[in-house]
Order: structure tokens, then C-alpha cells, then sequence
């Protein structure tokens, strides 16, 4: 009974901060709601027993994406009514897509949890010696070790590729250019003359 | 009552739509689409999930934590490509950017 209570309470807040993250006015209340909706993703997860993606799914997202969606939401100077613009017109085909797709599915998913692969198994409850965390590593780290890897590269390459895409240098703001300064040498740097008296060294 | 399988997926399945409708109300505002992007691979993530307690099966929660990491990766360089439009155009409508008429 608790377990239902608390199903639907994080379900409803999910799906209702869901919608407000889609119709409010200011994207930085969009970054809000997409915050509390992932959190309260999160409490499903726990509620399903999946732990370890639920922490996961805090740190990732509140932690790190939402607030990354923060800073460029406020870092850019945008006129976010213009954006607005054909907000109503796009509303009536979207609510019949979304309408449908939603309808189909449903169906669908309720037709596979009665009659699907997954039908009448009973919910075998995970071995107590073993918690979520650890039974997930046992896999992650022995079958799945490659793609493990492979997510490492495709993180790298993100934060790779966003570094070259937003790093500029501005023409005229003087930098330190460690490779000549170190790369001075006598030669190129100083030069000896010997003035004539009362003549000053002009432009040698 | 008992929460089963299908109470999981029916929430993931309403939250999927909900952020195919957010692409469509919100075509001009690319930073509304790519949270709208967010919460699809929420759904997927959550039903991902429900399958893996369901059949008892810890590879599901693996696959949505590849998921987690490409959808993070995804925001990072959406986010990257927004700024670097922004700072060539002075504004971020997607319409506006239709030079290749693709």
C-alpha cells in the first residue's frame, strides 16, 4: 500500500513537472521542472530497486546536465517570446500526435506486461547477499567490459568536440605565447651597438 | 495493490509522449527540444529499468546507464553547437537556420 502511495506520487510529480517543462514561459523554469522531474524519476528507480541508476540519474542530470542547461539558458541574451511564436498553431496536430502515440503506447505496454515475453514471471526478489551496486558491477566489468570502455571514448569525444566548438581566441587580447617565450634566445632577443657619441641608436 | 510491470510502462509511455509534444509545440526553441530530448531517453530509461526488475535481469539497468552516457554527451555538445550558433547569429531560432535549405 505505501509502495502504491509512493508510486503514484512520484509518478504524477514526474509526468506533471514533465508538462511544465514543455509549456513554461521562461526556460529557466523549464531547466527547473526538468530538475524536479529527474529527481523524481529517481525515486521511481529507487522504488524499483535499481539504486545505484538512481544516484546515477542525480549526479548525471541535477548535478551536471541541468545545471549546464542553466548556465546556457541565462548565459544567452535570447528574446524567448519570439520563440513562442506558433505555439498555439502547432498545438492542436501535436496534441492529436501526442494523443495517439500515447493511446498506442499504452495499449502496447499493458499488452506486453499481460501476454509478452515477459508475462507471468514472478518478480524474483534480488539475492540478498548482493546489492544493486554490486551486482551491477559483477556484470559491468566482466561481460560489458568493452562497451564500458566505449562509453569512456564517447565522453571523451564530447567533451573533446564541445571544447573545440565553443573555445575562441579573440584577434587583438594579447595572450601568453609560452612556446616563443620559452623558445627565446639570445640572438633573436637582444643586440649589442656601439652608438657613436651624442647620435643616440635610431633603428638599427 | 501491487505495482507491476505495466504501471511502469505506462508512465514511461506517457512521459515519451510528452516529450515527442514538446519537439512539436516548441519548434523555434532548440534549448525546450533538447530538455524535451531529455525526457524521451528519461522514458526509454525507465522502461529499461521496469524490464530489468521484471524479468530479474541486471543487464537492463546497464543498457540504460550506456543510455545515461550518451544522453549526457548528447546535451553536452547540443548545448556546445547552441552557443557556438548563438554567437555566429545572435539568436538561437531554428528556423532561421535553414541555409542548406535541408
Amino acid at each position: 500500500m505505501l509502495q502504491a502511495i509512493a508510486f503514484y506520487l512520484m509518478a504524477a510529480v514526474t509526468l506533471g513537472s514533465g508538462l511544465f517543462v514543455i509549456s513554461a514561459r521562461n526556460p529557466v523554469h523549464s531547466v527547473l521542472w526538468l530538475i524536479l522531474s529527474f529527481f523524481s524519476a529517481a525515486g521511481l528507480f529507487v522504488l524499483m530497486g535499481a539504486e545505484f541508476l538512481a544516484m546515477l540519474l542525480v549526479v548525471v542530470y541535477v548535478g551536471a546536465v541541468a545545471v549546464l542547461f542553466l548556465f546556457v539558458v541565462m548565459m544567452l541574451d535570447v528574446d524567448f517570446v519570439r520563440l513562442r511564436e506558433g505555439y498555439a498553431q502547432y498545438l492542436p496536430i501535436g496534441g492529436v500526435v501526442a494523443l495517439l502515440l500515447m493511446i498506442e503506447m499504452v495499449l502496447v505496454s499493458f499488452a506486453v506486461a499481460d501476454r509478452g515475453a515477459a508475462a507471468g514471471k514472478q518478480i524474483v526478489a534480488a539475492a540478498a547477499d548482493a546489492s544493486n551496486a554490486e551486482s551491477i558491477g559483477r556484470v559491468l566489468y566482466t561481460d560489458y567490459v568493452y562497451f564500458f570502455q566505449a562509453a569512456g571514448i564517447v565522453l571523451l569525444i564530447a567533451m573533446i568536440g564541445a571544447i573545440v566548438l565553443t573555445l575562441r581566441h579573440k584577434p587583438h587580447v594579447k595572450r601568453q605565447d609560452i612556446h616563443t617565450q620559452v623558445g627565446r634566445k639570445r640572438s633573436n632577443a637582444m643586440a649589442v651597438v656601439t652608438p657613436k657619441t651624442g647620435e643616440g641608436i635610431a633603428d638599427q | 495493490m501491487i505495482i507491476g510491470l505495466a504501471h511502469y510502462l505506462a508512465v514511461a509511455a506517457v512521459l515519451f509522449t510528452i516529450g515527442v509534444f514538446g519537439i512539436f509545440v516548441n519548434r523555434k526553441n532548440v534549448i525546450v527540444i533538447l530538455m524535451s530530448i531529455e525526457l524521451i531517453l528519461l522514458a526509454v530509461n525507465i522502461n529499461l529499468v521496469a524490464f530489468s526488475r521484471h524479468l530479474n535481469e541486471v543487464s537492463g539497468q546497464i543498457l540504460a546507464m550506456f543510455v545515461l552516457t550518451v544522453a549526457a554527451a548528447e546535451a553536452a555538445v547540443g548545448l556546445a553547437i547552441l552557443v557556438t550558433f548563438f554567437r555566429n547569429r545572435g539568436d538561437i531560432a531554428v528556423d532561421d537556420a535553414s541555409v542548406m535549405k535541408g
